[in-house]
């Protein structure tokens, strides 16, 4: 193990020593080297390319050795929609400060503005990315960094629009601080395992804000996903750790802050769900645990659409939704304990801040709205009011052992 | 008696806006709790008023006939006179603790208007049906009666009915149909308009393309306004009408 450590930092000290050693090139409209292509094709291994400030039309442009490309004052990469711009088919290379636009379009070739093929250790930040069919395209590489990338998109339809970071097959890769507006989905991952995606904001896009799709052992904290198609979907993946993210006023008939399908051993800790139309759809998930979240003005806090067993959900809050819970079958195998509800109604005479009347976060009529749609303009009624009484001392139609038996009576803080 | 009564009206709002801000200490909570005071108890004071002051200022009102007054403008100006100074007094109890409370500087104050506009609205619409079924009435106790089983008709049994039916013919499509229903009773309109700011993440989750069309638009809006006019005008209107023809 020793050994080994001191192996990596000897490795390390060369690498750096080459690197200190290495090459300035110089790329602008009045220098020698005049574009990017040229640059790289000059570069020797870890040369360092600086782009001046100006606008390059080029397309295909291919970084197929360790190099560091940085642009002073956002150089405009123009690829004039013929198709992909830059290329990267090397490990250890570095894009930073480019402004890239004009993406190719095309139904049979996902173009992206940069794509990085089978490498390692890269680091691409400080992009801004505009007019483009597919972002930043990752694909079977590993162990990079996306950082401080600004995409923004014109997407309007699903069919003819690409993803602002797409991640495929590909591991160990860290996204942060990025901001991604109106493509189809803000991050797509897809067969990507072990990733972090920190700090950014995914908003405006036509479909998610975040997608996974068969993507195991991920983490994602502190980003926001605001009014997307849907916020976030989760597919069939299993122990994703979803920490302190915001999602919100994801608005629409099929829209959602989070979908959970065919989730396994998620830990969903510390997040804000507010104003979407459902918070959390969940489908298929088991042994989840929801923890320290907060879930207001929602339509439906969390609705639960069946085969999801062992979920535990506790202290969280649940201030002024329409919908608690919404269930559609009446076994329940789900745990509540010792969340805050604000429709609570009941007392608590032993002062120790926990109810003394269990809470039946279903209501009768959100089984009939599940049954009738239409019937949700009785919303708030008055009848509404007493037949959701009746059921709640006697349930029939909603899962009587859905309980939460020790409702808090104060807003849980943590 | 009208205004001793108004200000008993004023000092109940005036007490419940204090108690829902001052103990809840969330503006949230206090309109959906002023939500349900406004659809229930603002119809039901209203009918109990218009019909108790018809009751009450009989005579008079039958001393003013003898005088040459036109008669509509008499039982207008009874109507105008409660029905104005119950909205009065909701206005002004539920608006001072609002005030106190900084509405103005909260993000609330658009949702809180829309309570008092419907508030106001469901006023005058109950006051003039009180009016209507207290001219039709010579019996008190029949008056009463009538009174209090059309506000019972219209905040509960009629909702019961209503979601019956729904739920009969949901085999059908029934988007239209239930906007409709509910512009039939003023009850479910205002409730419908507060529904529109309060609930509106909800009501979208409807997919039908009537009801987006209503809910996600200011099409809604304005035709429950448009609605709610209807049904100030209809019974004011049979106010005059049936004054006119009355035997006293």
């Amino acid at each position: 193990m020793k050994n080994i450590k001191i192996i990596l930092l000897l490795l390390v000290l060369f690498l750096a020593s080459r690197n200190s050693f290495a090459h300035q090139i110089e790329v602008c409209k009045t220098c020698p080297i005049s574009t990017l292509s040229d640059g790289i094709a000059q570069a020797k291994d870890f040369d360092t390319i600086v782009v001046k400030k100006g606008t390059y039309k080029e397309h295909n442009v291919i970084v197929n050795k360790p190099l560091t490309i940085i642009g002073e004052n956002y150089p405009i990469i123009d690829g004039e929609l013929k198709g992909e711009i830059i290329t990267i088919i090397s490990d250890n290379v570095t894009v930073d400060g480019l402004f890239i636009i004009n993406v190719g379009n095309s139904y049979t070739a996902d173009y992206a503005a940069i794509r990085v093929k089978n490498s390692k250790n890269f680091l691409i930040q400080n992009l801004v990315l505009e007019k483009l069919f597919f972002g930043i395209y990752i694909e079977k590489s590993r162990d990079g960094k996306v950082f401080h990338n600004k995409i923004i998109g014109e997407a309007i339809e699903e069919y003819n629009s690409g993803n602002g970071i797409q991640l495929w097959y590909s591991k160990n890769i860290q996204i942060e601080h990025n901001f991604v507006q109106h493509v189809r989905d803000g991050i797509y991952l897809e067969f990507s395992d072990f990733c972090t995606i920190k700090n950014n904001v995914s908003a405006l896009n036509v479909r998610y804000g975040l997608h996974f799709m068969f993507s195991n052992d991920d983490l994602y904290e502190d980003n926001t996903f605001e009014n997307n198609g849907a916020g976030v979907a989760v597919m069939f993946s299993k122990r994703i750790k979803m920490y302190n993210n915001l999602f919100k006023e994801n608005w629409g008939t099929a829209s959602y802050g989070m979908l959970l399908k065919e989730i396994n051993d998620a830990e969903i800790i510390g997040n804000t769900f507010e104003d979407n139309t459902i918070g959390i759809n969940i489908e298929g998930s088991n042994r989840i645990i929801y923890k320290h979240n907060n879930f207001s003005n929602n339509g439906w806090a969390i609705k639960v659409k069946g085969a999801c067993y062992t979920n535990t959900f506790t202290e969280n809050n649940f201030l002024y939704n329409s919908f608690d819970i919404a269930y559609n079958s009446n076994v329940n195998d789900n745990v509540f304990d010792k969340n805050y509800w604000s429709n609570y109604t009941g007392y608590d005479l032993d002062k120790n801040g926990v109810g003394d009347v269990p809470y039946r976060p279903v209501k009768l009529f959100s089984y009939i709205v599940n049954r009738t749609p239409e019937t949700i303009i009785l919303l708030r009624s008055m009848f509404i009011d007493i037949i959701d009484f009746s059921e709640k001392v006697s349930p029939v139609f909603t899962p009587d052992n859905l309980l939460d038996n020790n409702p808090i009576i104060k807003k849980i803080t943590w | 008696m009208r205004s001793r009564w108004s200000y008993v009206y004023f000092a109940f709002y005036l007490l419940l806006g204090v108690v829902l801000l001052f103990l809840n200490n969330d503006l949230s909570k206090a309109v959906i709790t002023l939500m349900n005071v406004i659809i229930v108890l603002v119809p039901l004071i209203g009918t109990i008023f218009g019909v108790m002051y018809y009751y009450n200022s009989q005579e008079f009102t039958e001393l003013l006939l003898a005088q040459p007054i036109k008669r509509s403008s008499i039982f207008l100006g009874q109507y105008l006179g409660v029905a104005l100074s119950l909205s009065m007094s909701l206005i002004l109890g539920l608006g001072i603790p609002f005030v106190f409370y900084g509405l103005f500087e909260s993000s609330a104050i658009w949702d809180f208007s829309l309570l008092l506009i419907t508030g106001t609205f469901l006023t005058l619409i109950f006051t003039a049906l009180a009016f209507n079924i207290a001219l039709s009435n010579e019996n008190k106790i029949k008056g009463f009666g009538y009174a209090i089983l059309l506000w019972l008709f219209l905040a509960v049994i009629y909702d019961g009915l209503f979601l019956m039916t729904l739920i009969m013919f949901e085999d059908y499509p029934l988007d239209k149909v239930s906007l409709f229903g509910t512009m039939l009773n003023p009850i479910d309109l205002s409730r419908t308009l507060i529904l529109l700011k309060l609930d509106i993440s909800a009501l979208l989750g409807y997919t039908g393309a009537v009801f987006k069309q209503f809910f996600g638009t200011s099409f809604g809006l304005i035709v429950s306004f448009v609605m709610l006019t209807v049904w100030v005008v209809m019974p004011v209107l049979r106010i005059v009408f049936k004054s006119k023809k009355k035997d006293f």
